[in-house]
């Protein structure tokens, strides 16, 4: 029956190139729309994921890691009573504005932090040194942006809230999830830049990292109660809602699931009609086959396989297709993330699909009264 | 091998209602070659439907070797179909995308014959029908009378006890159409198969051992014949 379901397949080329144009067309979309919202997911708060914080202290329902009023570092004193608590660093990320050479300017996002313990700092340092970020007025930026910002090489000097910001290194793969480039430097500078407009002694957020082995939730609590008008959120916590922020709230990575099912909707759609296209071009055959003495799961085995087959193929192309795509991506703003996962997955779900599609001609193909073989 | 009583075939209900089929009595030896023959409309493909366990009677009794099948759920038709039937059509109903060989084959297939043993017998088969050369033709190379040839090996593939065929010369020329009935008759009588045939052919009536006339859904004269050789 798979030999009759392939040669019926390849018999009408035209039709198989319609059906596998389809069903290309919707996996591609769904794989770049999943990617992107995979990206998203990845890129809005990757930050946060890295922080290597356990908890982050904030101004009351600070909904994003971007955003909040100054806190006291009095809280800070606070915080690091708690038994438990190994350490407490102030903590800036701030919207501040980047001159170019040129004298064009770049709203960028300064991240101030703790040398020291390295807590919210950079990684994956490609040039350069964090160490280098000690020195006055030293900021480190990623490579994707050098454009963006005018970057060519370290030692460039550009001015940041009118100071001087010297580049002493550059990250690769830190992407912001807004068009605003993270720069990173030592807290301090980041106070000179005036982000966040702190006085001397505030910060934005404070992360706090425990003792070795403490209990995440108990310290969480322990801290919170000392510091009861702020919120003590976990380190995944403070994750998940600059996720939520970013991907849902504004909409982006509903847009990108939204074009991943209107793919999927797409490739049911064509699939379904071409299958049943074929089913009814096959009408006599398969009453044939039924007059035969073939039974109904028979003839779903052709029409099945034939989907089977239609979804196989249409998947070797797409995934090519969505792997030379998400490579292009790259270096881009917007990359799109192809995980071994998603493309086992889209395999299953290019199967299911294609046999879905068959739910009409199955039935078409049930109804098929072999009597009509000696009608004319 | 096939015993028929007293069968009824209605189409239709109400007033738009059909008889097809009036109290029909046929018996089928095993091993002959009987011919139907009756005016158009007259229950001939309606006869072979229901005697094929494709169609279902009205009323009355179908048995096959033995076995009644008028009662027979639907869903146990197919088993029957495939263990004691190989059919021929007017339009030969062969499949497109597959040559000679794989046609043959498919029928083998369903009948629970696997790969190499298959392939073998599929070419026994059409060597016994004269297309030994045309093993790997699709359909669309092959003339009316080779598909109808085609058709008879896929009929044969399996050894059913019987062979159904209406109207089988119909789309053929008429040397083309002797040919196909000669190797038809010529085989089954050789493999000791019943073969029954609808035609409107009296040139292939040579090749009966029995002639049946059916008129209005009943049978209306039987004719024994002396086998031709
Ligand atoms: N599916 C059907 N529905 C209704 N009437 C039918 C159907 N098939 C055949 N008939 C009618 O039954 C009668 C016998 O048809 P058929 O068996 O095809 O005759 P024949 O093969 O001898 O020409 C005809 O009057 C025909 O119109
Ligand atoms: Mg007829």
């Amino acid at each position: 029956m798979f030999k009759l379901a392939w040669k019926n397949l390849f018999h009408d080329r035209v039709r198989l190139a319609v059906t596998l144009v389809g069903i290309v067309f919707a996996l591609v979309l769904i794989l770049v729309q999943f990617g992107l919202f995979l990206s998203f997911l990845d890129t809005s708060a990757n930050i946060v994921e890295r922080s290597g914080a356990d908890l982050w202290i904030t101004a009351p329902k600070v909904p994003y890691v971007n955003g909040g009023p100054p806190l006291s570092e009095a809280n800070r004193w606070k915080a690091l009573a708690v038994e438990g608590v190994e350490r407490v660093d102030r903590y800036i990320l701030a919207w501040v504005p980047w001159k170019l050479k040129s004298g064009a300017i770049e709203s960028v996002q300064v991240v101030g932090y703790n040398l020291d313990s390295g807590l919210g700092g950079p990684w994956n340092v490609v040039a350069g040194s964090v160490e280098d970020l000690r020195g006055e007025d030293t900021v480190m930026v990623d490579e994707i942006y050098k454009d963006l910002l005018g970057v060519t090489h370290i030692g460039q000097v550009f001015e940041i809230s009118n100071r001087r910001a010297r580049i002493v290194g550059f990250t690769r793969g830190i992407r912001s999830f807004t068009t605003a480039p993270f720069v990173f430097c030592s807290f301090k500078n980041a106070q000179n830049y005036g982000a966040g407009n702190l006085r001397e002694d505030q910060a934005v957020y404070l992360l706090v990292k425990g003792k070795a082995g403490i209990a995440l939730e108990a310290l969480r609590a322990a801290v919170q109660a000392k510091v009861p008008e702020l919120d003590v959120l976990t380190n995944a916590e403070m994750h998940g809602r600059t996720q939520t922020h970013w991907v849902f709230a504004t909409g982006a990575g509903i847009t990108t699931l939204m074009g991943a099912v209107l793919g999927l909707i797409v490739g049911v759609v064509v699939v379904a009609q071409t299958i049943y296209a074929a089913t009814v071009d096959h009408i006599r055959e398969f009453g044939t086959l039924k007059a035969m003495g073939a039974s109904n799961g028979r003839i779903y085995e052709v029409i099945l396989a034939q989907a089977a087959i239609s979804g196989g193929m249409g998947y070797a192309v797409a995934i090519a297709i969505a792997a030379f795509i998400a490579r292009g991506s790259e270096g881009g703003n917007a990359p799109i993330a192809l995980p071994p996962e998603v493309a086992a997955g889209t395999l299953l779900l290019a199967l299911a699909m294609c046999m879905g599609a068959s739910v009409i001609s199955i039935r078409k193909a049930t109804r098929i009264d072999p009597a009509m073989v000696f009608r004319g | 091998m096939i015993e028929i009583r007293d069968l009824y075939k209605t189409y239709g209900s109400g007033g738009a209602e059909v008889h097809a089929l009036a109290g029909v009595d046929l018996d089928v030896a095993a091993g002959e070659v009987l011919m139907l023959m009756g005016p158009s409309g007259s229950g001939k493909t309606t006869l072979l439907s229901v005697m094929g366990c494709i169609l279902r009677a009205t009323s009355g009794s179908v048995k096959i070797e033995g076995r009644e099948v008028a009662r027979m759920a639907e869903n146990k038709l197919p088993e029957v179909r495939l263990k004691h039937f190989g059919f021929i059509f007017q339009g030969f109903n062969l499949f497109p995308a597959l040559t000679a060989r794989e046609n043959v084959e498919l029928a083998l297939k369903l009948k629970g014959l696997k790969g190499t043993r298959a392939k073998a017998e599929a070419a026994a088969l059409l060597e016994q029908v004269g297309l030994a050369d045309k093993l790997n033709a699709f359909p669309s190379d092959l003339s009316g009378g080779q598909k109808q040839r085609v058709a008879i090996a896929r009929a044969l593939a399996g050894e059913p006890p019987i062979v159904l065929a209406d109207e089988p010369t119909a789309a053929l020329d008429s040397q083309s159409g002797l040919t196909v009935m000669e190797i038809l008759t010529g085989l089954a009588r050789k493999r000791g198969r019943a073969v029954v045939v609808v035609t409107h052919d009296n040139r292939v009536l040579q090749y009966a051992d029995r002639i049946v006339r059916i008129a209005d859904g009943r049978v209306v004269d039987e004719e024994d014949r002396e086998r031709a050789a």
